[in-house]
């Protein structure tokens, strides 16, 4: 591979090889500040040309790495650094064996974490980067890691992936942080910010979980606060968890203990500055 | 192909891990060969760095967690079957871990593989239907073509716990030209403790052969061929008489040029302690296909894979009946 990126995210390291420049080039630049990998990655991705001649004709970049996708559709080279995201995302749904993997969002407190975990559009990723600007420390808006043996979440602090009207965010951000405008995607416009610099580099630093929230968006909710059952929590994470069935027992048991320690609430918000709201009354009661 | 080398030097030969010095290179290939859990499993206990240690543990719980899924898979269809009476023969990655064999340590085990006799085939699939399994084709043409011309049920797949399961009644398609004796081979089957059976330990090897070379384009050939040397390795030290065994059952299944390939391959590659003449030149060939892969994981050698593509339809079927059979997927395309 001529272009060749490894990136260190948390407790996980990936080797990105890509036929041309463009994708690497903006990897470099988004994820400009973090460490460099030492040693053996977890994951190799590879973005490459679906057929040889698309290499230079209307150039496609397909979603490829160690654990592939046989429908994945490519994308067009301009989206190349959304195709890096998607086949990172793709080798820790399909690979990751080291930690139960929850599709949720994380952000700690005093070393205290807290998980936002929904249905894509629930807000989780908007609510995460939010908070993570405001006094929170940002672990990630894609994957949760939560440690088999010793129940820790680590943080796995990802470029944050912001759309259509979660862009409005974005006013004020330091413009070094943020990734290119990216149109026409399969979901919209999408644009990749940088975590700040603290949750960068304390992305070695896992943190004790402290409550599971369930959050849902939607413009004509009244804000509400709900308990969750622990049963209702575990069925809810099974279906959250890339990995859980191919983890057998022990991802069981991480499931159980994790569920059965902590409080599980849902939330129900109209906007962000209401659902930063609510989640800073749970946090201050709970 | 450095690495594909380093690989197959490293499952023959653990002692050589001071040799890697690009562990992620050769996990890439690893895992795109399917020999990861294979790989993890002769490293274990070594002294590796940290991290990859985490990682080839992590493959050996995978491994493991595939061992029970597969037996449990097997366990669901003895359990549809019973009811019949006929025996069931598991093959390839299943019958490796339900009888125990060396080959299965740490092997991905993609589709549970059955053989039952012919006639007993209409039967099965009721069966099969029956107990939640459903046609994954619905083309009427592919239909056709696979209980027409082939040595296994189209692929059925459970509706509930999404795996598949691969009915065959011979171990080649029909329209190839060597026919084993099937009779013979379900008649030397072995019991397991369950009542499904294997193989015997020679036609074991013979359908490991056959499926290698007689069958298909190599993709996973290097795995394929490792299952070969250890069970190779394994049944010539149970059994004195194995090899003479094998090379007799290999002439009666007219599969002894496909055995014995299979073996001056596994005694180049893997170091088989089978001495059964040097590589011959078209070995060469095969050698080529079975290490075209990199360290990034990608397929090389387009001309070498191409030429077994194109050979593995040669092997299936007569000219003129590959000339029709790609005419009617062309056209449905």
């Amino acid at each position: 591979m001529r272009n060749v990126f490894r990136l260190k995210v948390g407790p996980v390291s990936f080797r990105i090889g890509s036929q041309w420049r463009e994708p690497v080039a903006a990897l470099r630049r988004l994820y400009a500040g973090y460490p460099e990998p030492e040693g053996v990655c977890d994951f190799t991705v590879r973005l490459e040309a679906e057929r040889m001649w698309r290499r230079w004709l209307r150039p496609s970049v397909a979603i490829r790495g160690d654990y592939v996708l046989p429908d994945a559709a490519p994308l067009p080279l301009a989206l190349g650094l959304l195709a890096a995201e998607m086949a990172m995302n793709l080798q820790m749904a399909l690979g990751q064996k080291q930690f139960l993997l929850l599709h949720a969002a994380s952000v700690e407190r005093d070393g205290r974490a807290l998980l936002l975990t929904g249905h894509s559009g629930a807000g989780k990723s908007t609510l995460a980067a939010l908070l993570g600007e405001r006094g929170w420390r940002f672990m990630g808006d894609e994957f949760a890691l939560l440690d088999l043996e010793d129940g820790r979440l680590h943080p796995f602090p990802r470029a944050v992936s912001l759309k259509n009207e979660s862009l409005g965010l974005l006013n004020g951000v330091d413009p070094a942080r943020l990734g290119p405008v990216l149109t026409g995607t399969p979901k919209g416009t999408i644009r990749h910010l940088r975590p700040n610099p603290e949750a960068v580099a304390r992305m070695g630093e896992p943190a004790r979980p402290a409550l599971i929230l369930f959050p849902r968006f939607g413009r004509d909710l009244e804000p509400a606060i709900r308990e969750v059952g622990a049963a209702e929590s575990f069925m809810r994470l099974t279906q959250a968890s890339t990995n859980y069935v191919a983890l057998g027992e022990r991802g069981f048991d991480a499931l159980t203990r994790f569920v059965g320690a902590l409080p599980s609430m849902a939330i129900d918000y109209a906007d962000t500055a209401q659902g930063q709201a609510l989640v800073d009354q749970l946090w201050r009661t709970g | 192909m450095r690495e594909a080398r380093l690989l197959v030097r490293l499952l023959a030969d653990p002692a050589r891990v001071g040799e890697v010095r690009d562990w992620t290179s050769l996990i890439a290939l690893a895992r795109a060969e399917s020999l990861i859990g294979s790989l993890a499993c002769r490293l274990e206990g070594l002294d590796l760095p940290a991290r990859v240690e985490a990682l080839l543990e992590a493959a050996r719980r995978d491994g493991e967690s595939a061992r029970v899924q597969a037996l449990w898979e097997s366990e669901m269809a003895r359990r549809a079957l019973a009811p019949l009476g006929v025996p069931v023969i598991l093959l390839k990655g299943t019958a490796y871990a339900a009888a125990g064999l060396d080959a299965g340590r740490g092997r991905s085990i993609g589709d549970l593989d059955i053989l039952v006799e012919r006639p007993a085939l209409a039967d099965v699939e009721r069966a099969l239907l029956a107990a939640g399994w459903e046609w994954v084709k619905e083309d009427s043409y592919d239909d056709l073509y696979y209980r027409r011309w082939m040595h296994e049920l189209p692929p059925l797949i459970h509706r509930e716990r999404d795996r598949m399961i691969d009915v065959h009644h011979a171990i080649l398609p029909l329209t190839a030209r060597p026919r084993p004796d099937m009779e013979a081979m379900i008649a030397d089957r072995v019991p397991l403790a369950d009542g499904l059976f294997i193989l015997s330990p020679p036609d074991m090897i013979v359908h490991a052969a056959a499926h290698l070379f007689a069958d298909g384009d190599m993709a996973g050939g290097l795995r394929n061929l490792w299952d070969i040397d250890r069970l190779l390795r394994e049944f010539a030290e149970r059994h004195p008489d194995f090899w003479p065994a094998l090379r007799e059952r290999a002439r009666r299944h007219r599969l002894l040029s496909a055995v014995e390939r299979a073996v001056r391959l596994a005694h180049h590659l893997y170091g088989t302690p089978a001495d059964w003449g040097r590589l011959k030149a078209t070995d060469a060939l095969y050698r080529r296909r079975l290490l075209a892969r990199d360290g990034w994981g990608r397929a090389k050698r387009p001309l070498t894979r191409l030429g077994f593509y194109v050979r593995s339809h040669l092997l299936r079927m007569p000219p003129l009946m590959l000339a029709r059979h790609l005419w009617v997927k062309a056209r449905k395309r």
